[in-house]
This record gives C-alpha cells, structure tokens and sequence, in this order.
C-alpha cells in the first residue's frame, strides 16, 4: 500500500499513545515535559464541563413522548427537522439547522454510526426501548476529551442505551415490556440486567417488530371559491410492512479513576418500501433487507496526575439488500456489502485546574461491495488527527480545537486491473478545520450565561457520490459548512412556589453550506444525473426552548417544555439560465418550514402519569422555487397517552395508553408519502 | 386542586384551535399569462405536456392559445378537478388524433384520453409502462417496457406495442418487439419501433438493443429487425417515408447519432455525425439538439442543427441566433409551426424545478419566453 509520509507518521503517534497506554503505569515514561512540571494535580475523571450545553431529553421526559423510534422523539428538539416517509418501517432521517442529513454525526453509546454508501442514517431503525437519553449538539459536543471524530461534524446526536443500575439488594434486574397497537403492531422486548462483581455488570436487551404497515390515508382538494370537495380519497398504506429483531448485549466495568465497556449489537429486518402514491398507482412491491451487526469497546482511566486516557474501537458490518420485483419496472436485485473498522486514542493532559488539552487520533477503514453489475469496490482509509484545548476561567469558559482529516481512497473492479482503475480513484483529500466555543456567565449569583461558537467543517463525498455508476464523480470536493452562533441561557429554581423551576435557552446562528453536492441532469432523457459540488446554502435562524417545572403539591407535578424554530434556509445556487435563476435562486430550500414547534407536557399524580405532547411544522415548499405549485401545507399533530405504576410484591407493572395524531390530521413530511391518521398504542411492562 | 389542570388544558386547547384552523387544499387554478397578440395561421393552439420528476406526481398539461396569445399552466387539475392525483407521474408523450388528445403517463401506468379542445378527461388506457403513441386507422400503437418475463436463467422481460381500439379505449392486441421500445412510428403499412434495451445496458454496452422492429400493420406481427445502433431512442419518417432514427450511444465512449434508412432497401444507408437528444421534422427540415455530457469539462455540450432531409446534409449549426441558447440549461423539447416557422424549444433546468418554454421566430430571434411546469417535454398542435 502506498501510504503518504503523512500517513505514517500518523501511525507511528497512534502507536505511541496507545503504548504509552499500556506502560504509562511506569511514571518514567512520562517524557512530556509538561506533565513533569506539574506535580500534585487534582485530576477530576468525571469529564470537563461542556462549553455549551447539549438539548437533551432523556428519563421520564423521554418517556413521557409517544415515540416509537428515535426519530420521532428527534422531532420535538429545536432546529432539527425529521424526513419521515411515514409508517413504522418507512426511512426517517434528520437534517440539524437545514444542513443537510449528511452533515449529522449520529453516535451510539459514544461511537459514531458510519454509512460511508450514501451518509444516511435511518433513525427509524433505532428502538426507544432501549435508550436512556437522546441529546444533540450544535457544532459538536463542546468537552475536549473525545475521539477525533466526535470532532468531525456539523452537529451530533448522542444516543445513549441503558445501562444497569443496581440498588444495594439486588444483583439482577428483568424487564419485560409488550407493545401493541394500529398498524398490527406486536412488538415484544426483554432486558436482564446481572452485577457480576462489584464492579462489572452485563445486559442483554432483545426486541422484536412485527407490523403489517397498514393505515387509512386520506387526499381531498375543495374548489377554491365555493370549498366544495373536489375529490376525496381514502386509501390504505400499502407494502409498509416491518418485520425486525434487534439484540444487543454489554458488559461494564468501573476501575480505579477510569471505567470500561464493551458492546454487541445486531439488527436484522426486512421491510416493504411503501413508495410514492402518484396517480392510478396506490400501492408499490419494492422491499429492503438490513443486516447491521457491530461490536465496540471503550475504556477510560486516569494514568497520572495529569494524564487521561481513553480508547474506542469498533467493527461493523453492515449488508443491505434491495429488491424491485415489480414487473412493470426494472427488475433490481441488489446487494450491499459495508464494513467498517474503527480505532481511537484521546489523551487528555491537564495544565492546570483551568487548562487542559486533548490530542486524539482515530483511523477508519470502510469497504463497500456489491454484486451491482460494473460496481466499483471502494475503500476508504480516513485519518484524524484533534488537538484541542480548554480553559475554565470561572466567568469565562472557552475551548479550540483543529481537527485534521486525511482520506485515502482505493478501488478494485471485476473488470478494471488494478492500474487502470487508478483513473477512478478520488484523490486523497487533507482537510485541517477548525472551532471555536465560548461562554461567559456575567452575574455571580443569577445563573445566566452567554454563549457563542464558530466552526467550520465538512463532509465527504460518500462512496455513491463518487463510485456510483453512471452519477458518482471521482473528482467530488467536500461539501462545507461554516457555523455562527450565538446565545443564551437562564435559569431559575424558585423553590417553594407552585411555578418552581424554568429555565430558558436561546441560540440565533447563521450557516454557509458552501461546495453543497447536488444531482444535475446529465445529458438528456433517461433521467441520467451527475453529482456535482454547485451548491450554496445560507441559514439564518433562532431556537427558543423553555422548559418549567410546577409543583401544585407534594404528589402532583406538571412538567412543560417549548420549542420553537425559525429557518430562513436559502438556496443560493447559481443558474445559467438567468430566468430559472429568478424562479430558485433566494428560495427556502425544500422541506425546512420557517417557523417550527414543539409542546411536551406530563402531569404526574403519584403513580399516574398524563403526557401530552404536539408538534408544529408550518409552511413549506417541496422545491427552492417558491412557487404555489410547490407549496406543502403546515402540519401538526397532538398525541396523548396515560401510564399508570402499579407494584405488587416484587413486581412493578406499567401499563400506557397512547393515541397519536388526536384530531386525525391528513398530512404529509414528504410530497406524495402519507403519514397515519388517528392511531393508538397499548404498552404493558413489567420489571422485577 | 382543579384549577391548575388550566396550565395543561390551555396548552391543549391553543392546539385544537390551531387544528381547526388548517384549510383544505385547493384544487390549483392558474391564471393566463399573455404572451403574443392574437394570430390565425391553422392552429387553435398548442399543449405542451410537463414530464415532472419521477415520483413527484407532477406531470402537468400546460396551453398555448393562438387565438388569444395566452399561456396557461397546469390547466389538467383545474378542467378535471373530480380527478383524484391529477394527470400523473412522468409524462413521455403526447399526441392528438381525431378530436382526442392522448398523453402517455409513464409512471402512472396509463395513457389518458382527454377531449383535444378542451383538456376535458374521456376515460385512460392501462398499459403498464408505457413509452410512445402513434395512430392509424382508429387504432392507437402503444409501447410499454412491460412485456412478459422470462428467467432463464437470467430475469429478462421484452416489450411490446399495445394496439388499442380508440373508439372503446381497449386493449385489442399486442405484439412482442425488443427490450425497452421506445418511439414507433407508422409508415407505408409497417409500424417502426426503436428498441432501446436500456434497462439492459447499463453494466455492459453489448446488452443494449441495437434494433428497429418492423410489425406488419396488416397482420399485427414482427416480421424483421432492421439493425442500426445501440440505444435506439427516436423514430420519425420523412415526407418520402424514409426514416430517422436516433441512437443514444451508451453515454460512455460511444456518442449519440442520428440514423437515416431507406424505406425501399429497409436499411441503414446514411450516418450524421451529429449527436441528437430529440428532433421535430418539418417539411424537409429536421430540427435538432443534442445535450451530451463530456467528462473532459465535466458539463453539458449542447448543440443545435438543421439537417435537410433530401439531402442529408448538416444545414445549420445553430437555429437560435441571437445568443439565448448560452442561457438554455437542459432543451428538452421542440416544436416548429408549420405555418410561421416559429420554433418553440423548452428548457428542462434541474429537472426537479420549474421549467422555461422559449418561443423564437424563423429567424431564431427570441419572441418571449415563459415558465412551465417541471420537466417541459411534448408538444401537440391543435389543428382547427
């Protein structure tokens, strides 16, 4: 292999720490001069205290949503909107501050989820069942001490599984949980939870879904002056069909100043793609096998004063098969083969109780194959390097990091020797970016803070924009992103009085999405596209997010929480055709509302719980021509749902109701992709 | 105790509020947009039938009026407001014969029968993938990609033309042809098809067809092959009945071209070195253009030309003169008046946006241009 001189020294730094992280017992080794100067340093494992917070949900505000999937509960985050093709198995992806879903870092139990093919991550797939919290960053996660690449996107989201928690008496913990409901929803899950020593535990959590798709849809259009039905349509989804397990396994481990765990996960589906209803085609045949499986390892400790350490690593293999038997259409067959290798190295070295500093470096390597007739085998071999710094001035908290990345690529083909096919290798890329975290916190006793960040990053090509047959285009830059953001937080606890806890945050952020890969038509007819780097993006926006707390008596509680978006994503693409400039160029760009929303509430009476919850996405358009043609109506839906505890001797029983979409809105995330009218769902669990 | 339940019922409320307050959507009306003073030279009009990106369902009818010099967009939804997702997903053809105007809806499986006047929906024809339309003696020719399947062992499924009683919109026979036809054309007793095979090419240049289907009108049947190029896409016979077929080439080494046969020796006897996306034949003069992607500049080459059919010969380089043709994105469709020579070419863009029809004089001088729907593609005359 013909690694650059870079590459190598890369290599050589990644070895060394890794070597410095099995003998750094010996405190000789300590050759950095500038631990040496610093003895007698508190070291706090804990973690540095994030520059700006993330939004997180997690506990019984999680619980409290009526999500099915991690997509759903995606939704009621400020400035996040969620593509959703509706259904329990349609593709759902999630797009931060009208970036584009390809620039969204999505981490599972801390290591990011990789899909080098097309940079999607269909949130849909990922189960609540399991999670204990769902937060997500601007920018990135704003606390240094991480792999290089939590470093590397335009925002995160950080999903994070339970873990066992166990009270003094027991060893064990089980949990059985069965959901049913529209759709023909069965939906089994089991947990157990055993501490195997003090200080390690293991966890075992399986699920199965099984649900035929099926809903009533609804399309009507009235005359405009009288309001009369012009038509009126009911029809049920079709080919939505879901049919999943999911089984994932840890074991975790507390040592002495650090901590370790180790993770399997496999996910095996097959669902029908339910398709676009277009005219005189109500229903679609096209369906899709998955295959995930990955197994990943953290550890952490503290080696000396000064010195932390933490290492990730992860294997994933990931396989997809699509089939189109429809007889009308193409026939396709095709098979995906994705793997992924994954190792990581932080060191964290603390100047002082105020300065620390991060280097890490992470090396990736993804395959991708498939049994596509002239499919180019890509692999891709990434580097990164993130050199990061904090500083804790009290009033003042700021952080730099510069995260370096370098991609080599290589291709085979059946057809192509080796020396040709060096003409459809993309050239290796070396990206150095940066950013930038700041926050201040003016007043000593009111707990008010300002906050601002800067961070320019990008994303790769993915291997379908490259190698794709006939659209890929090897000579693809990375697409771009700048981010400016600015904000503030508030928060009180009044103690004592009815409306006892608020708290408020405000961002205000302008992006660039400079470089953007779009599809252009190539040639004529066959809709035949190439990718190209033509695109310019520019954000401007505001998050408000409040949440309260009202305590009415010792045994009732009402929890409130609002969000509220507002988008102006613009489409600065340039025509050359000066007249359909005038049509797209300034447009909203297609699918961002300006103005979005979302209420959760619960009110919690002992052991009874009542949760309300409504979205609000406004107005949009499907194209950048914002024109009446293409206007897709606001939507917005209430969903309800009542849990009452119940304990009897050793078991706990919870049983909910839910019901979604109350008043049965007609609706529609994505032109021409119904989403369920009024649905409901009954949960039973029990724990022991 | 009660009255704190208002922090949540208010909440509640403000959304039922909301709810009630979403309206239904309206059936789209456009309004005229004019564009010419009025003029009497044969045609009430033209319909100029936007493909709309697959999956989109956004194929639209688009009117012309010579009489009023007006344009109208999308005029399908608003005179068939009862019809429930509109014309359809993807237009590829459209032609009127008789007192009827025929619109090939491909991913709508269907081929819609509207009232030539008026847009006034008659009835539709299902034909599973259907391609192109050519009539004769009261009976519609139809392709479709859609013919049986074989798997032995590899899946393959050829198409087929589709022959379709006018007067009662069904299907009274079909007749097997190549993989993926797509335009046919009727002359001399002998229906054309240009067999592409484009579903099978894809991987390997030699899987493309490289044939025209010749199908006795007499007696429905295949009779022979005509070979010619792979990639066929368009067929038009001439004045004299000779044929022009263009070829796609397979989008790698192998460029577009425009094929001439004989009607008498039923071959290939001509070759223009000239790349041809689409052409409109008027009298002895084929209008052409040519959009061709070159990995050399990573961008579109586009040309123009006239070829005279007589003679064989490359004309013209350039039928639009006064530089409008720089600003062109994708041409996609074309039409000539047969009366004033007015050329109408319509420019696709990204193909997932609104479109532009440009209307130059005989002289290639742009007269006005307006937009259309998303992917401007067929013309159809109305004769008085």
């Amino acid at each position: 292999m013909d690694i650059s001189l870079a590459l190598k020294t890369l290599w050589t730094t990644f070895l060394v720490f890794i070597s410095i992280g099995l003998y750094a017992q010996d405190p000789v080794r300590t050759d950095t001069s500038g631990i040496k100067t610093l003895p007698g340093v508190t070291v706090v494992t804990t973690g540095y205290k994030e520059v700006i917070p993330s939004q997180k949900l997690s506990g019984n505000t999680l619980k409290s949503l009526n999500s099915f999937s991690v997509a759903d509960a995606i939704r009621y985050f400020a400035g996040v909107q969620v593509k959703d093709y509706g259904g329990i198995g349609g593709l759902k992806t999630v797009d931060m501050r009208s970036m584009g879903t390809n620039h969204m870092g999505v981490f599972y139990d801390g290591i990011q989820l990789g899909n080098a093919q097309n940079g999607q991550i269909d949130l849909g797939k990922f189960s609540m069942d399991n999670l204990e919290s769902i937060s997500i960053y601007n920018g990135q996660k704003s606390e240094i001490f991480q792999p290089a690449r939590d470093y590397g996107s335009s925002g995160t989201i950080y999903l994070r599984s339970r873990k066992p928690v166990f009270d003094s008496l027991k060893t064990s913990n089980i949990k059985g949980v069965f959901k049913t409901g529209s759709f023909d929803l069965i939906n089994p899950s089991l947990l157990f939870e055993q501490r195997i020593t003090e200080n390690t535990s293991y966890s075992i959590s399986s699920e199965v879904v099984r649900s035929s798709g099926r809903y009533p849809f609804r399309y009507k259009r009235v005359f405009p002056d009288s309001k009369e039905v012009a038509w009126d349509t009911t029809a049920i989804r079709d080919n939505g069909d879901i049919n999943a397990v999911r089984i994932e396994s840890g074991l975790y481990g507390n040592i002495k100043g650090g901590f370790w765990s180790a993770k399997a996960y496999f996910y095996d589906s097959e669902r029908g793609i339910p398709g676009a209803i277009v005219n005189n085609v109500w229903k679609h045949a096209q369906r899709q096998w998955d295959k995930n499986f990955f197994v990943q390892g953290s550890f952490q400790k503290n080696l000396l004063p000064a010195y932390d350490i933490q290492i990730n690593a992860k294997y994933a293999n990931d396989y997809m098969r699509y089939l189109n038997p429809d007889t009308t259409l193409m026939y396709i067959n095709n098979k995906f083969y994705q793997q992924e290798w994954y190792g990581s190295v932080a060191n964290k070295y603390s100047l002082s109780k105020k300065i620390d500093f991060n280097l890490s470096t992470d090396f990736q390597y993804n395959t991708l194959s498939s049994n596509m007739a002239g499919f180019m085998v890509p692999k891709r071999l990434t580097s990164l390097v993130a050199l990061a710094g904090a500083a804790d001035l009290g009033k003042i908290k700021m952080q730099a990091s510069v995260l370096g990345t370098f991609v080599n690529e290589r291709v085979s083909t059946g057809s192509v020797s080796t020396n040709d096919a060096f003409e459809y290798i993309a050239p290796p890329k070396s990206e150095v970016t940066p950013a930038f975290f700041f926050s201040y916190k003016p007043f000593s006793k009111a707990d008010f803070n300002i906050r601002a960040f800067y961070k320019n990053i990008f994303r790769m090509p993915t291997f379908n924009d490259l190698y794709y047959s006939d659209v890929g285009n090897i000579n693809l830059e990375p697409e771009y992103t700048h981010q400016y953001n600015v904000g503030f937080s508030y928060q009180k606890n009044r103690t004592g009085s009815v409306w006892s806890e608020w708290k408020i945050q405000s961002d205000f952020y302008f992006n660039q999405v400079t470089n953007k890969i779009v599809a252009v038509p190539k040639g004529s007819g066959m809709y035949r596209w190439m990718m190209m780097n033509i695109g310019n993006v520019e954000i401007k926006g505001m998050d408000i997010v409040t949440d309260h707390v009202f305590a009415f008596s010792s045994d009732l509680l009402l929890n409130l929480r609002l969000a509220y978006t507002y988008q102006q994503a613009q489409d600065f693409t340039k025509r050359r055709n000066p007249e359909l400039q005038k049509v797209t160029y300034g447009g909203q760009i297609p699918y961002i509302p300006w103005h979005s929303g979302s209420i959760i509430s619960s009110i919690q009476y002992r052991s009874l719980r009542f949760n309300y919850s409504f979205i609000y996405v406004g107005e949009r358009y499907h194209n950048s021509a914002n024109i009446p043609e293409n206007y897709e109506q606001p939507w917005y839906t209430s969903d309800v749902s009542v849990s009452k505890e119940i304990q009897l001797k050793k078991f706990r029983f919870k049983i909910s109701g839910e019901l979604n979409n109350v008043f049965s809105q007609d609706y529609e995330v994505v032109m021409n992709y119904p989403m369920p009218k009024r649905n409901y769902k009954i949960i039973l669990s029990v724990e022991l | 105790m009660r009255k704190y339940f208002l922090f949540f019922i208010v909440p509640s409320l403000l959304a039922l509020l909301i709810t009630s307050c979403r309206k239904d959507v309206e059936v789209f009306v456009n309004e005229d947009i004019s564009l010419e003073s009025p003029s009497d030279d044969g045609f009430f009009g033209f319909y100029l039938l936007n493909e709309g990106n697959m999956g989109s369902n956004k194929s639209t009818l688009d009117y012309f009026n010579y009489a009023t010099g007006t344009f109208q967009r999308n005029i399908y939804a608003i005179t068939n407001p009862t019809v429930p997702k509109e014309l359809g997903d993807v237009g590829n053809d459209l032609a009127i014969y008789g007192s009827r105007l025929y619109a090939v809806i491909n991913a709508s499986n269907k081929v819609e029968v509207m009232e030539a006047k008026t847009a006034r929906r008659i009835g539709q024809i299902e034909i599973p993938n259907c391609r192109y339309i050519k009539f004769h003696n009261g009976f519609a020719y139809i392709t479709s990609y859609a013919g049986p399947i074989k798997i032995n062992p590899n899946y393959t499924q050829k198409g087929y033309v589709a022959k379709v009683d006018t007067v009662t919109l069904t299907i009274v026979d079909q007749c097997i042809v190549g993989f993926q036809p797509d335009e046919l054309e009727i002359s001399n007793g002998k229906i054309y098809v240009a067999n592409s095979g484009g579903y099978m090419g894809a991987g390997n240049t030699e899987n493309y067809e490289r044939t025209v289907s010749v199908i006795d009108l007499a007696s429905f049947k295949e009779e022979k092959r005509i070979d010619v190029a792979y990639n066929l896409h368009h067929i038009k016979a001439d004045q004299r009945g000779n044929l022009w077929v263009t070829s796609r080439g397979d989008y790698k080494q192998l460029p577009s071209r425009l094929y001439f046969i004989d009607k008498d020796q039923q071959k290939v006897t001509d070759t223009l070195p000239l790349a041809v996306s689409n052409f409109f034949l008027d009298g002895d003069s084929l209008y052409t253009y040519s959009t061709e992607w070159s990995y050399v500049t990573y961008s579109n080459i586009i040309t123009y030309g006239i070829v005279n059919t007589l003679t064989r010969e490359i004309v013209s380089r350039s039928f639009i003169t006064d530089g409008t043709d720089k600003e062109i994105e994708i041409p996609y469709g074309i039409l000539v008046h047969p009366v004033t020579k007015d050329i109408y070419v319509t420019d696709a863009g990204n193909y997932v946006s609104p479109g532009m029809l440009y209307c130059f004089n005989k002289n290639g001088k742009k007269k006005w241009s307006v937009r259309t729907g998303d992917i401007p593609a067929h013309f159809a005359l109305i004769p008085y």
